[in-house]
């Protein structure tokens, strides 16, 4: 499970503006995930993550270094290119959602597939089943004002993986929800990891961070730590816990 | 913990000799924290001793003892459930001792104390998220013992990232300062740097 990368960074630098006034938003950071694998990223405030995030879904451009998916290098992809690689290959969770307000739950789950050419009836199918993923089926055709914020998060983490998305990028996924709607989020994401997409979660908590395989630690742009693979956990049932 | 407690409360559900209790206490807890059949059959002996229990009949044949609760064992374990658990006074947290030693000692490298801690526990806490996944919804009493330990490293997490920050916000390691008063331990060689500007 552990092969090809789905996504790679480079050694990426990410600076804002220049000279005197110039924020270095990231300062090298290399990083791999791969199919089957999902990474969370943590880190304080203005560390870095979303600027990481953006980058890996081709929102933003590096300053320096590469950021390549599925070995395609992004900069090489013309416009047209990254926006069709975007919508069949990435899902994304914004940090502030970014629902489409004049649509109901249910259009902003399917759009990105019926805008990929997928037919409305079987968007719409698959969508029904991320709504019932993420347990707001009920609320399929609610306007985005018409549900509460924990809900709006789950319409958006419902459009991230619809239609199997090989690379779901979500930044924050969590933050409304309380503790047993968060763990069901996380536990679809790990789902859909287990089934073959690459992950990478931003998120500050770290009962979230620990549903990934690894956990990178960000910190004024720069990898501080990480913790390694995986091991067997009934090594801790024989030390008692 | 309260083995004398969590042995009542079992019993509550009827009759039953250590070896059972034993077993039945750590299916639930997932032998999280081991009990030994001679510390079972120690506290029997103490809890009928105070008659809070008693036996529910002559031994069997492989020589075993089934207790029941009297009726001062039952009041018992009703003011168990009705009562909040007692927190042990501050029990010693090593983690905090030595992160409250590296801040005021010379020569300490505190970040690389919380960041190498930090992994540890976010480690510790994936495993424990891996053994609840596998759990998956059939096992409630042990998941909810794994999240208490889940919910503790987190707490943990969050007070590194805390210490992190507050110790960022004080800059550089010279201007760490030791709570003890200036001149308090003057000849100590061991206080020396910073201490005067506290
Ligand atoms: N367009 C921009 N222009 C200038 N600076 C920016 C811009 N976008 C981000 N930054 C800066 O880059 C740094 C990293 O921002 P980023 O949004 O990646 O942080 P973050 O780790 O996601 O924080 P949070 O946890 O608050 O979401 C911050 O210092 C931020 O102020
Ligand atoms: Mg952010």
């Amino acid at each position: 499970m552990t092969q090809q990368p789905i996504l790679r960074l480079d050694d990426v630098v990410r600076t804002h503006g220049t000279g005197n006034t110039a924020v270095h938003a990231l300062r090298g950071v290399s990083l791999t995930v791969r199919a089957g694998e999902l990474v969370a990223v943590m880190g304080p405030s203005g560390s870095g993550k979303s600027t990481l995030l953006n980058l890996a879904g081709g929102l933003d451009a590096p300053t320096e270094g590469a950021v390549s998916i599925d070995g395609q290098v992004l900069a090489s992809l013309s416009r047209a290119g990254l926006d069709r690689l975007r919508r069949r290959t990435m899902g994304f969770v914004f940090q502030d959602l970014n629902l489409i307000p004049s649509l109901t739950a249910i259009e902003n789950v399917s759009l990105p597939m019926e805008l990929d050419g997928v037919g409305v009836r079987k968007a719409r199918a698959a969508a029904r089943d991320a709504l019932g993923k993420v347990g707001i089926l009920e609320l399929a055709d609610r306007f985005p004002e018409q549900l509460s914020g924990g809900q709006q998060q789950r319409a958006a983490i419902a459009r991230a993986l619809v239609g199997d998305r090989r690379l779901v990028l979500a930044d924050e996924p969590t933050g409304a929800l309380d503790s047993t709607t968060g763990e069901a989020v996380l536990r679809t994401l790990r789902d859909q990891c287990d089934d073959g997409a690459g992950g990478l979660l931003v998120t500050h908590e770290s009962r979230h961070a620990a549903w990934a395989d690894r956990v990178i630690f960000l910190r004024d742009g720069v990898v501080v730590d990480a913790t390694g693979d995986a091991e067997t956990p009934e090594s801790l049932l024989e030390t008692g816990v | 913990m309260s083995i004398k407690h969590s042995l009542l409360a079992l019993l509550q559900d009827g009759p039953g000799y250590g070896a059972q209790l034993r077993q039945e206490f750590e299916q639930r807890t997932g032998g999280t924290w081991p009990l030994n059949v001679g510390q079972v059959y120690t506290t029997l002996g103490r809890l009928e001793r105070d008659g809070l229990v008693e036996s529910a009949g002559a031994a069997d044949e492989e020589g075993r003892i089934a207790y029941q609760l009297t009726d001062a064992g039952r009041t018992e374990v009703e003011q168990w459930w009705a009562v909040p658990v007692a927190r042990e006074q501050t029990p010693r947290n090593e983690l905090a001792i030595k992160l409250a030693l590296a801040v005021t000692l010379p020569g300490v490298d505190v970040q690389r104390i919380v960041q190498t801690q930090r992994t540890a526990t976010m480690t510790h806490l994936r495993d424990l998220t891996r053994l609840k996944r596998r759990a998956d919804g059939e096992d409630l009493a042990w998941e909810l013992v794994l999240e208490s330990l889940v919910f503790a490293d987190e707490a943990e997490v969050r007070w590194l990232d805390h210490v992190e920050a507050r110790i960022s916000r004080l800059g550089p390691p010279e201007a760490k300062a030791s709570r003890t008063a200036p001149g308090a331990t003057a000849g100590n060689a061991g206080v020396r740097e910073g201490a005067t500007n506290g």
